[in-house]
């Protein structure tokens, strides 16, 4: 399976099984569009475009890459050689909010719920049994989560240090994370966050109109400019340690290209900007309608992210346009998904146990809880035989090694089924794969 | 080659016998939280 595209004045061709991605010139383009190449009728066009001598050259170069696995390469079934760990976890700290944005999909913060905070008990257990479930996996990443987690700031700090003390004991590595409204930052919790969080994620939705227009506070105000400020100061303080500006977008910003700079302008180098999930039924849900709009302004943000990481003053770092073609993830990382319910889990304040943030709330997906572990087997079964491969559109899909199936809550979302993918969030995902080779080949040349 | 520049060197199925560990990250607990973007993931298996 082959995929080619032109973008930018670029012609890519991605090799889906191999893996490898070849930047063309227009004749190979049109040699491999419904494969000319192979058809007498067909070349009698290209020699006719093109004359006999290089035609034949590009056809004998197709041809070289392919006895050489290179194109068309055949599907290597490599199964599921990693074993299934819960080795990352969601904390829920806190199921309450001091914001209540339109399009959050915690219902405000309490996930439908009472309003409750995480005890150090309920977190000191789930590390407890993340230990144990890694089994032999060294990397551990707990991302501290909400509703707003720094309305229980101090169980925070608790947890971050009953994790270290079991890094020598049982030979793991914690990467903590937070995920935050920055409404409570001030310099105390910013200087903690920037010692002990490996990566800060910092939710801003763009221009101080986007926004406020979903992310409002408790008294309907807008948010951008408590924010705003304390986010800069975070990120001044940081120095070189990750963390993203996260945005995410929405039927009323189909310009989130604009967004994206304003972050930029701001001052922010690491953006990370999403469409939303959302039932269809929301005003502000992505809809097949929006799809052409949504792949022109990634294209144009595109062009924009060549010019800006010429420009060192101008230089940011887009998440959905890196694209790792050398040392990124292996083929069985690339084939298994997600791994929600089955590397990783959410853990509400409760303590129940949930495949995946998004799905808290929804109680016939409970899988366990902190006293018990894992016991509902038949629901983590249901994440289990979702892998890429298992999915009937995505097998057929030239962009499966690069999403690996998407996300399970899109799915379940739109079409009640796990092995049915969120189509408006595929064609995203592949024009954002079409922008990063792109991308890449520009900033090679 | 002339009209033809591969951007990678290493297949997805090169050395498949010692990749799978598994220590990488989980993509939701990145930046994204919700797009499964797996294709920017860094190996651990170095």
């Amino acid at each position: 399976m082959i995929h080619s595209f032109k973008m930018n004045d670029m012609y890519g061709v991605i090799d889906t099984n191999s893996g490898l991605v070849h930047i063309v010139d227009e004749i190979i383009y049109d040699l491999l569009n419904e494969e000319s190449y192979k058809s007498e009728k067909m070349l009698k066009n290209i020699y006719l475009k093109y004359g006999q001598d290089i035609t034949d050259e590009a056809v004998s170069e197709i041809n070289y890459l392919i006895e050489n696995k290179m194109l068309y390469t055949e599907e290597t079934v490599v199964g599921n050689k990693i074993k299934p760990a819960i080795k990352a976890m969601c904390l829920n700290m806190a199921h309450d909010c001091n914001l209540k944005c339109e399009y959050c999909f915690a219902s405000q913060g309490d996930f439908k719920g009472e309003k409750s905070l995480m005890s150090f008990e309920v977190g000191k257990k789930a590390f407890d049994f993340l230990v144990k479930s890694s089994e032999k996996r060294v990397n551990l990443e707990v991302d501290f989560f909400g509703g707003e987690p720094l309305m229980n700031f101090d169980v925070i700090k608790q947890l971050v240090e009953y994790g270290r003390s079991l890094e020598k004991p049982y030979n793991k590595n914690f990467r903590f994370t937070i995920t935050t409204n920055g409404v409570l930052l001030d310099d105390e919790k910013i200087d903690y966050i920037n010692e002990n969080m490996s990566n800060v994620v910092l939710s801003l939705d763009g221009r101080k109109s986007t926004n406020d227009r979903m992310r409002k506070t408790v008294n309907d105000k807008g948010s951008y400019d408590v924010i705003v400020k304390n986010f800069q100061n975070l990120i001044e303080k940081r120095g070189d340690k990750e963390y993203h500006a996260r945005g995410t977008f929405t039927a009323y910003n189909l310009d989130f290209s604009e967004d994206i700079k304003h972050m930029r302008e701001l001052g922010f180098k690491n953006i990370s900007v999403e469409p939303v999930v959302a039932k269809p039924e929301e005003k502000y849900a992505l809809l097949d309608e929006h799809v052409e709009q949504l792949k022109q302004e990634y294209e144009e943000l595109a062009k924009f992210y060549v010019e800006a990481r010429k420009d060192s003053n101008k230089e940011f770092n887009f998440f959905h346009f890196n694209i790792d073609l050398e040392g990124g993830p292996c083929v069985y990382k690339r084939s298994i998904g997600c791994g929600a319910g089955t590397e990783y889990v959410a853990v509400t304040p409760e303590g129940d146990y949930y495949p995946c943030h998004q799905f808290v709330g929804e109680k016939e997906f409970i899988i366990g809880n902190v006293d018990e572990g894992v016991t509902e087997v038949e629901v983590v079964n249901k994440f289990k035989d979702v892998s890429v491969n298992d999915k009937p559109t995505c097998n057929k899909c030239w962009a499966k090694y690069f999403c690996s199936g998407g996300c399970h809550a899109n799915a379940y979302n739109f079409n009640k089924d796990f092995k049915i993918p969120y189509e408006v969030g595929c064609e995203l995902q592949k024009k954002r794969v079409e922008c990063s080779i792109m991308i890449k080949s520009k900033l090679e040349n | 080659m002339i009209h033809i520049k591969t951007l990678n060197k290493t297949k997805l199925t090169d050395n498949v016998n010692v990749k799978g560990c598994g220590e990488c990250q989980t993509s939701c607990q990145s930046a994204c939280k919700t797009s499964c973007t797996v294709g920017n993931q860094k190996c651990e298996n170095k």
